[in-house]
């Protein structure tokens, strides 16, 4: 009987570790194709898809490099680390009011701000398209780092928000007594003590921003301004037939994303457990 | 002379942070108007940005707009009206309801289940490179993964017909993005690809968070690992359950990106998505009122999640 079960046992594990490990290989083969593919030349390309690149020349890599990605990643770039503090500096000074200051109708504040969390952005799209133009703001860095402030700010409050409720205030009230300010006081005091949340905000806000795609692609159609979802899209329909470029192309936006999710995966994850209520 | 220090609820959930009294905590609050400097500058940027085309979108769904961009006349309901006899509209939707159900069935309970595969594992290491190798796709972003599938689909150099071929499965083999019967599918399985990482961690946490003396326990009355995954690991994930099926169901309904790096809603329509539709009808024909009522019918549907969320959130804080 024991035997029994412990026969199962080892063929149940055997069964579930072989099925997990073909997973990963159907997860990871891909992406190893796309890196690979990014050295081939296009004839190898149609031919064994499976073959490995017969030489490791990064002419491809350079290629997409020139051919505009070195301008949508420098925009990516831009766009992800201002949207990124704007959104986790304005949320963290709302958070900040909602918890610690008597504000008249502080529920239908607190409502508004956390509604946002509901809307999605599709359902704005006209009438902001519309109002960016009116603006003269369309086709406009501004644009994109209002939009991507905006439609960010219930979420990230939420996050801080959340976090700020369960400090204790003695610490604030203690400088209170010494004559600090209150602005002084969310300096020097809460944001330190908020630094968890905000290492947790500010990785799912580079997430978001890094791979965002409705607005940059309705609200830009300039290269310069143009970020890497929308310059990779460009880089296929532009030079359609060289897809081994494209794939490098590929390769470089998506590696930035992958290196910070290796490098800080401890904060990474717990800003994803943090971040569900997405 | 301090305050007392009482902890207020603290969630995952938005939801049931809505319902959480501000003033529960036991911060003290100065009053002082000046409080309002706080939280303006978050309430503009949203009011302006966010509230303000929302309603603006009400109220351009009942308009007709000259194409020339002369101007507008108010038409009632007529652009609905429009919606409901439109059967690419009605394709668009049952598209976006076949992704809810498939991303329902694989990454809420299929990741479930693979969480508790992964978490059964002995070696730590394992475990740990397992969880970050599943994430990976979820790290690369959609218009990546959705070009790199187009390739993986594509006839002649993608590797799934020849994959196909290489197992004898050679009758299989078709043009997955190009016919109308299988596009729609084909994106659909990229999005799962891409996706099922990302709640596949969050799963691995919640079910980290279970007391590991519960399972002994259930261990040492003989109880055999399915009925454990059914009678601890399901119970006590519910939370968490929960709060996927809202963001996954919500999520459905705003698919776009994949949609337009892939098949651009083609062939033939087949493989359009409310939003995919939406962008057509608004900057394709410039019929911003038709455009705007597919909007509204987006805000309906997910606000009408949320709202369950909601609803589903207060029972519960009723119950406990």
């Amino acid at each position: 009987m024991v035997t029994r079960t412990g026969v199962l046992g080892v063929v149940a594990r055997t069964f579930v570790a072989s099925f997990l490990l073909a997973l990963a290989v159907v997860v990871i083969y891909p992406l190893l194709w796309m890196v690979l593919n990014g050295f081939k030349t296009n004839t190898e390309l149609f031919g064994n898809p499976f073959a490995l690149p017969l030489q490791l020349t990064w002419e491809n890599y350079a290629k997409a490099w020139n051919r505009g990605v070195s301008s949508y990643l420098m925009t990516s770039i831009l766009v992800t680390v201002t949207a990124t503090i704007a959104t986790v500096f304005i949320s963290a000074w709302a958070a900040y009011g909602l918890t610690r200051m008597q504000i008249p109708f502080s529920r239908t504040v607190l409502a508004l701000i956390l509604g946002g969390l509901m809307l999605a952005p599709a359902v704005a799209l006209i009438p902001l398209v519309r109002m960016f133009q009116a603006l003269g703001l369309y086709n406009t860095f501004w644009a994109l780092l209002i939009l991507y402030v905006a439609f960010r700010i219930p979420f990230t409050t939420f996050l801080i928000r959340a976090y700020m409720v369960d400090l204790p205030v003695e610490i604030e009230e203690a400088a209170a007594v010494d004559g600090a300010g209150k602005a002084r006081a969310f300096w020097s005091i809460v944001l330190p003590m908020c630094k968890p949340i905000l290492v947790s905000s500010v990785i799912l806000n580079i997430l978001f921003t890094w791979n965002e795609y409705l607005f940059a692609m309705v609200f830009t159609s300039g290269g310069d301004l143009q970020t890497l979802p929308i310059g990779l899209t460009n880089l296929m329909s532009k030079h359609g037939t060289e897809y081994p470029v494209v794939f490098a192309g590929m390769t470089i936006a998506a590696i930035p994303v992958i290196l910070l999710f290796f490098l800080t995966q401890k904060y990474f994850v717990r800003g994803l457990a943090d971040g569900v209520g997405k | 002379m301090s305050a007392p220090l009482q902890t207020a609820p603290s969630s995952t959930a938005a939801a049931a942070s809505l319902l959480s009294p501000t003033g529960a905590a036991g911060v003290r609050r100065q009053r002082r108007p000046r409080g309002w400097v706080w939280v303006v500058p978050a309430l503009l940027v949203l009011g302006v940005f966010v509230y303000l085309p929302l309603l603006q979108n009400l109220q351009y769904s009942v308009m007709k707009w000259d194409i020339y961009g002369g101007g507008s006349s108010f038409i009632g309901l007529a652009n609905y009206e429009k919606l409901a006899g439109d059967p690419v509209f009605w394709r668009a939707l049952a598209n976006n309801v076949a992704y809810a159900a498939v991303s329902l069935l694989c990454q809420v309970f299929g990741a479930l289940l693979l969480a508790a595969l992964v978490e059964s594992m002995r070696s730590e290491r394992w475990r740990r490179a397992l969880r970050a190798i599943y994430f990976v796709p979820s790290a690369i972003s959609l218009t990546v993964a959705g070009l790199l599938f187009y390739f993986v689909y594509e006839p002649e150099l993608g590797i799934l017909n020849a994959f196909l071929r290489g197992v004898g499965l050679e009758s299989l083999t078709q043009a997955w993005l190009g016919q109308e019967g299988t596009a729609i599918w084909a994106v659909i399985a990229m999005s799962q690809w891409q996706g099922f990482g990302y709640s596949t961690l969050l799963f691995a946490i919640a079910i980290q968070r279970i007391p590991q003396d519960l399972y002994d326990a259930a261990s040492l009355d003989g109880i055999g690992p399915v009925r454990r995954f059914l009678q601890v690991t399901v119970p006590l994930t519910r939370e968490m359950t929960g709060l996927m099926i809202i963001v996954t169901l919500s999520g459905a309904f705003q698919v776009f990106n994949e949609v337009m790096v892939m098949t651009s809603g083609g062939p033939n329509n087949s493989s359009q998505v409310l939003v995919s539709w939406l962008y057509r009808m608004g900057f394709g024909r410039n019929d911003f009122g038709y455009a705007a009522a597919i909007a509204t019918v987006i805000f309906v549907l997910t606000l009408g999640v949320a709202l369950v969320q909601l609803a589903i959130t207060r029972k519960r804080r009723v119950e406990w």
